[in-house]
């Protein structure tokens, strides 16, 4: 441990001390916001590392065709976020035991939420390297929202991955077929509620070795 | 430059002139090709159906998935230690190099910056595994085409290679080596000489296969034109590393990206090429496998002094937050999306890996083309099947 003079101990909580500035992306993120005008619910820069915006369902499309005539020519990902914390924990309960209750109240990350599905986008400007992510809410009851694939030909597959994974749908695209999971497979595999099934027919053989770890001072043995 | 630009145009109408045939001038019945899922020309289980008419192809569609393994499912009920291991296995060919962007993203939210030899350290095991995944590539190569002498030159390199991945690490495909705030462990004793030793057989084995694979002229004839792919399509297909860099975006997330690694601090160029065919895909990767060698090479003699691993708690619990980060990857830009919620496991990770989207062009660049040129353009978009499947 001779090395702990050289580098500063680690602070779990975000410093605010001198809030360091951003200036190249808060510029770009009003160039942004203002080329989006009312679709932007909100937007987030995080000061040397990314922006965020969330924006409005309907105005999807007409964002993703904005953002490609203001240089985000490169489609990086596309994907969805369930917010709901899962009902299974790490899926490290014993079998036997009665189910442990667990709080699924969610709680939504950068930009907010209102929904328990966010589709989430990212493109990026290539040469400058700078990244947008982009959130949308989408409705509980009814996930669906506009495709992009007229607009980066890129969204087209990974649609269809967020469609089987999530059960999202989107309109206008030429082919929501499975990419991965066989066509009859029920459920939706990454949504938060869907099991984990190795982990709930077998129990997990980590529950009988928890111990806690020398000269540790944070809390052990917490249910999640 | 308008002489490059007009090449790569012309090259495209020719693609498109071909697409037009095959709608317009042939009325043969068509048949559908199945090669796959277990087929000796693809890496792996990628199933490629393709309706030809005559010997052209009308509509291709690759067909992944025999090999899906949930790794995003998985990570969230894993540790962000424990993740490295599941991310290892994604690129199976250049291991070290997926667990890179993910500790990155998990010391981005926790506010951690590994020590400065542990930066150098991790950028030279970084481009190991690239030489390491790509000489495999070119050796490759010559087997998709029928040239069978290339791949055991590429065989006994990249064993050097994977030597010193070995000795570094205790793994030769799977590190498993980083960790949040530094490395597990520093270099073993002999390394720096024994890896500038291993650079220069590995330069030479570059010079081979120029000699052996580039120059040759049946390969030039199977590979010049074919598969040509403008830079604004790759660009929204989301294309990338050599792929793009072989189309002429000059854009490598080693230079123009702002990480805590140590590619800045030496000299290396980056590779792009005008044409965009497979050809300039094979010959972008062969000098990147160069550059590469010139990276490790004076990293190894800047190596600072110090410790290899910052302080942080035993156990990891980080912060509240999100955080993408990419890397320049053998295959391209491999990104984690990290999602946490103060735990001491990630709350979401969406893996982005390069092969989902390099292969996601493939229906549109088969259209058109001839039978034999589907093993040439598949074998030249370079793709691991774990990548694609995650």
């Amino acid at each position: 441990m001779q090395w702990n003079e050289e580098v500063s101990p680690l602070s779990s909580t975000t410093d605010t001390t001198e809030a360091p500035r951003d200036e190249r992306r808060e510029a770009e993120l009003a160039r942004v916001v203002a080329a989006l005008g009312g679709n932007v619910v909100d937007s987030l820069v995080k000061p040397n590392d990314d922006m965020w915006i969330r924006v409005t369902a309907d105005t999807w499309r007409a964002t993703g065709e904005t953002l490609k005539s203001l240089g985000y020519t490169y489609f990086c990902f596309l994907s969805a976020i369930d917010w709901m914390p899962s009902p299974f924990g790490k899926g490290e309960d014993d079998p036997t035991a009665p189910p442990v209750e667990r709080d699924t109240t969610i709680k939504h990350g950068y930009t907010g939420g209102d929904t328990r599905f966010q589709v989430l986008a990212r493109v990026t400007q290539p040469f400058t390297s700078l990244g947008i992510n982009i959130k949308v809410d989408v409705d509980d009851a009814a996930p669906v929202i506009d495709s992009w694939s007229g607009v980066y030909a890129g969204a087209n597959w990974h649609e269809r991955e967020t469609h089987e994974m999530f059960g999202i749908g989107f309109n206008g695209h030429p082919d929501l077929r499975n990419m991965y999971l066989p066509t009859d497979f029920e459920g939706y595999p990454l949504r938060k509620d869907f099991p984990l099934l190795a982990r709930i027919v077998k129990p997990w053989p980590g529950i009988v070795d928890v111990e806690p770890l020398p000269g540790d001072d944070s809390e052990e043995g917490e249910a999640s | 430059m308008t002489m490059l630009g007009d090449r790569q145009q012309l090259a495209y109408i020719a693609s498109q002139a071909a697409d037009a045939r095959v709608n317009v001038e042939l009325e043969t019945e068509g048949m559908t090709l199945n090669i796959g899922p277990q087929h000796p020309a693809t890496h792996g289980t990628l199933r490629i159906i393709a309706r030809l008419d005559g010997e052209q192809v009308v509509w291709a569609e690759p067909s992944a998935g025999y090999m899906h393994r949930g790794y995003e499912k998985l990570t969230e009920v894993r540790t962000y230690p424990q993740v490295t291991a599941l991310v290892n296995r994604i690129d199976w060919l250049g291991s070290f190099a997926n667990e890179v962007p993910f500790i990155l993203g998990a010391e981005k939210l926790m506010g951690v910056e590994a020590p400065a030899r542990a930066q150098h350290i991790r950028t030279i095991l970084f481009e190991l595994s690239r030489i390491a995944n790509v000489s495999l590539f070119l050796g490759d190569l010559g087997v998709q085409l029928g040239a069978v002498t290339p791949v055991f030159f590429a065989f006994r390199d990249r064993e050097y290679v994977l030597n010193l991945i070995e000795g570094a690490t205790g793994g030769r495909f799977h590190p498993n080596f980083d960790r949040i705030g530094g490395l597990k462990d520093d270099l073993p004793a002999g390394f720096i000489e024994e890896t500038h030793s291993v650079m220069k057989k590995l330069r030479n084995f570059c010079d081979e296969i120029e000699n052996l694979l580039f120059g040759n002229e049946i390969f030039q004839s199977r590979t010049r034109g074919i598969g040509v792919i403008p830079k604004d399509i790759a660009l929204q297909y989301g294309l990338s590393g050599a792929n793009l860099r072989a189309s002429g975006v000059d854009w490598d997330l080693r230079r123009d990206q702002d990480l805590p690694m140590a590619w800045n601090k030496v000299d290396w160029n980056v590779i792009t090429h005008p044409d965009g065919d497979s050809f300039a895909r094979c010959w972008v990767r062969l000098q990147e496998v160069r550059e590469s060698t010139k990276i490790v090479d004076q990293l190894l003699d800047t190596l600072p002094a110090g410790p290899v691993m910052a302080k942080v708690p035993k156990i990891i619990k980080v912060p509240e937050g999100e955080a993408f980060v990419s890397t320049e990857n053998p295959l391209g830009e491999m990104g984690y999306y990290v999602v946490s919620q103060g735990d001491q496991g990630p709350f979401r990770v969406k893996i982005r890996s390069a092969s989902f989207n390099n292969i996601s062009i493939v229906p549109w660049v088969l259209k058109g083309v001839y039978v034999p040129d589907i093993i040439t353009i598949l074998a030249s978009l370079y793709f691991i099947l774990g990548d694609i499947d995650r």
